[in-house]
């Protein structure tokens, strides 16, 4: 073992900031890593054990006990739920006779529950060794079991469920990209490898960052940021070594227009990245790839290579000379809060994803402590099309404020779940149409991190000054609980994710979960309520980071939307109710000591 | 103006708030001008022998006797307050809580370190002995809380403010030392 961990250690050139990358490698080939592993890196490295410890546990896919031969994460995202997770769970725990998130026996198959891996559109889905297996139902999982008990590669697992596969060979998978609509500026046909990239060698660098500020083009990743304000703050800063780093790390529940982007478009989102890089001086890129998506890895590469090949990427890209820029893919490891950008580059680094302080911004002080750009994958794209065809005629699509198209990855109750490419400004109700969501109770836009909006305001738009999205839109139906499927799920969800850096992050989330199982369970009153809303805009205020500022937002926008669904919960005329029960509270200590509960009074 | 009537007690606390309260120091003389003590360490009266006015709960719920006494004070008292981090928290107690409780037993008397000779490996299971709760509850869990004064302990001014407000019906003071924990 010694030498094989050797091996990975001086593949990456004992580099401390490639820690990540080791760890996945070990990962892959102990299914966790061991402890002498630890003592070794951490030698090799000249960190401390702790050091490495603290990267290995902050990420969910790294682990400390093996995770089994086949590891199985079953997506445990709120929509899984509805689409019947619930079965598929019954079905492994019954077959395997173990309980969800333990590992049989013979070490042979580990099921685990992870947060959204991005398939919401194709329900219930797993990632098994990394491979994605969707569509999932309790027959399926009997014959993946039988597979994986008999030793089976993952080409014939997929086989074994009758898996129809797409894509090129590098990437054969089961993942559908369910492309609904296409847009102007995304998945057009007028798309011309390289074009854009020559048309900006022609004009200087900052030429080529006023037409991106001319386009109004704002961030597509949540914030909405001004793309070549940020390009600009970059070329301020005069680092002579300067990144460019693409965000694919959407871990957002319900988003993964990203993840059809990198399979449909990689060309358009690296062409997008060498324009950045033109216009910033970086010479270097890098894909931070949520873990997740690791199944693309090898495509990825293999298109990176032909770009080099075409001279779109390497040295003296396109025949203009001194510029040179390459671009390397890193992994993540399964952490939501790595989205966020400066957790990132934390992480980029081979560390905890913490987010930073900021000021100072990463396109001052940003990877290895060097101005860093950090754009999301549309973006990018956008920008290839903002060179090709313009401004203006970027800004002849979407609205004043939020100019161009916008991808949104639509799930839930809805015929058609998928891709869309909308103008900015398309409202809630024409994407039912288009979607074909009947009897909808509510839709959760931009995720759980968004707002959930009930009818009386489906005549509002996606935009950045109306309903904010990074791209998520989930319908919810008439039939299904609002706030036990949903609501419930996402604040789950953020109290796994939260870094635990920021005190109220950590806690206050836990405690307003706590309260809202209260009320869910019968023993809330209408203070409860209140309080709820109340302790939950405290967040926004006092947390570091985007994900510690809205992890509240589940509680908050359905308090303000849908009040009545408390208010039907909760004993409305009691001031005070107690969930305790002093007959369940004494059990177990008192068969531990050998006594009859004393219960008379 | 009849005076207020004011009960005490420590659930599972450690008596560090009391202390704390006893940090009023001379003002404990203005104090009594104010009320009378009922049902409190500070008198010893064991029992409830007024309906008062006003109790202070130091110690969140580890055992089936603090949740008798707790419900005891919200009967008796007009205002019930959750004084300290265990009160309101559950505090240094609450740190088994992640803990099973048969774990924690077997370690106070069967394996930890610094336990003797208990060759009959007993743990005790007198029925005269308050039952242990499977976790270490905050006193507002368990019955209606009307304030809470934070820390550990909470320093004597801001007892004593709290106290002055609640007697004469005057605001509370808080100035930021009084709130600073560190």
């Amino acid at each position: 073992m010694k030498e094989t961990i050797q091996n990975v250690i001086e593949k990456y050139n004992r580099d401390r900031n490639r820690l990540m990358d080791i760890l996945i490698a070990i990962q892959n080939m102990h299914q966790h890593i061991p402890e002498d592993a630890v003592s070794i890196i951490a030698d090799q490295l000249g960190i401390s054990k702790v050091d490495v410890k603290q990267t290995i546990t902050f990420y969910h896919f790294f682990t400390l006990t093996p995770v089994g031969e086949y590891a199985v994460y079953l997506n445990d995202s709120a929509v899984a739920n509805i689409k019947g997770r619930a079965e598929v769970v019954q079905a492994f725990e019954d077959e395997l006779g173990i309980p969800f998130n333990s590992v049989t026996t013979d070490g042979l198959i580990g099921i685990w529950d992870t947060a959204d891996i991005g398939m919401n559109d194709q329900e219930p889905a797993a990632l098994i060794n990394g491979t994605v297996f969707t569509n999932l139902t309790s027959e399926k999982v009997k014959s993946l079991i039988t597979g994986m008990r008999a030793g089976k590669d993952m080409l014939e697992l997929m086989r074994v469920i009758d898996a129809e596969l797409d894509g090129p060979e590098l990437l054969s998978t089961m993942v559908k990209n369910n492309i609904r609509q296409k847009g102007a500026v995304l998945f057009s046909d007028a798309y011309e490898v390289g074009y854009a990239l020559r048309q900006a060698i022609n004009r200087t660098p900052v030429e080529v960052v006023d037409e991106v500020k001319r386009s109004n083009l704002r961030g597509r990743g949540g914030a909405g940021f001004p793309a070549g304000l940020k390009w600009d703050f970059c070329r301020q800063s005069r680092g002579e070594e300067v990144y460019v780093v693409c965000n694919a790390d959407e871990g957002e529940p319900g988003t993964f227009k990203d993840r059809v982007i990198l399979t449909e478009l990689p060309k358009l989102l690296f062409e997008g990245m060498a324009i950045a890089g033109y216009a910033i001086g970086a010479k270097q890129g890098i894909v931070y790839l949520r873990y997740e998506y690791r199944y693309m890895l090898e495509y990825l590469e293999s298109i990176l290579q032909e770009l080099r090949e075409l001279n779109l990427l390497g040295k003296n890209i396109a025949g203009k000379a001194g510029f040179d820029f390459d671009i390397r893919i890193q992994l993540g490891a399964g952490a939501y809060v790595c989205g966020e950008e400066t957790a990132l580059i934390e992480s980029m680094e081979g560390k905890r994803g913490e987010p930073r302080n900021r000021p100072p911004f990463p396109v001052q002080t940003g990877y290895l402590n060097k101005p860093t750009v950090v754009n999301n994958v549309e973006t990018l794209c956008s920008v290839v099309q903002v060179i090709t065809e313009g401004a203006e005629w970027f800004k002849s699509f979407g609205t004043s404020d939020s100019s161009g198209t916008k991808l949104l990855s639509i799930s839930g109750d809805c015929k058609n779940p998928g891709i869309y490419a909308v103008e900015w400004g398309v409202t809630i109700q024409k994407l039912m149409r288009r979607t074909g969501a009947n009897n909808v109770q509510a839709v959760q836009i931009g995720g759980p991190s968004g707002i959930c909006i009930g009818p009386d305001q489906f005549d509002r738009g996606i935009a950045f000054e109306d309903l904010a999205t990074g791209g998520s839109v989930i319908f919810i139906s008439e039939e299904r609980d609002l706030l036990k499927d949903f609501v419930l799920n996402f604040m789950n969800f953020f109290i796994e994710e939260s870094c635990g850096s920021c005190g109220p992050c950590r806690s206050l989330n836990v405690i307003l979960r706590n309260k809202l199982l209260k009320i869910l369970d019968g023993n809330g009153v209408e203070q409860d309520i209140d309080e709820l809303y109340k302790w939950a805009g405290v967040g926004r205020s006092v947390n570091r980071c985007g994900l510690g500022q809205t992890a509240a937002n589940p509680i908050l926008t359905t308090i303000e939307n849908f009040r009545h669904l408390y208010e039907d919960l909760v004993q409305m005329n009691e001031s005070f109710v107690s969930a305790f029960d002093m007959e369940s509270a004494v059990a177990e200590s008192c068969e531990v000591v050998g006594r009859e509960p004393n219960l008379s009074r | 103006m009849s005076k207020k009537i004011l009960a005490t007690t420590s659930l599972a606390g450690c008596f560090g708030c009391h202390m704390s309260f006893l940090d009023i120091d001379e003002r404990i003389l203005e104090l009594i001008e104010l009320v009378e003590f009922n049902k409190s360490p500070i008198d010893d009266i064991k029992t409830f022998t007024k309906e008062c006015d006003i109790g202070l709960i130091e110690g969140g719920c580890c055992n089936s006797e603090n949740i008798e006494v707790l419900k005891e004070f919200r009967k008796h008292c007009k205002i019930l307050v959750s004084v300290g981090e265990c009160a309101i928290m559950g505090g240094l107690p609450a740190l088994r809580n992640g803990i099973s409780i048969k774990e924690c037993l077997e370690e106070a008397y069967l394996n930890g370190p610094t336990v003797g000779e208990n060759t009959e490996k007993i743990m005790p299971n007198d029925p005269e002995l308050p039952m242990l709760l499977d976790k270490v509850y905050p006193c507002h869990e368990i019955v209606k809380i009307d304030y809470f004064l934070p820390g550990c302990a909470p320093r004597a001014d801001l007892i004593w403010n709290a106290l002055v407000a609640l007697v004469t019906g005057n605001e509370l003071e808080l100035p930021y030392e009084v709130v600073k924990f560190d």
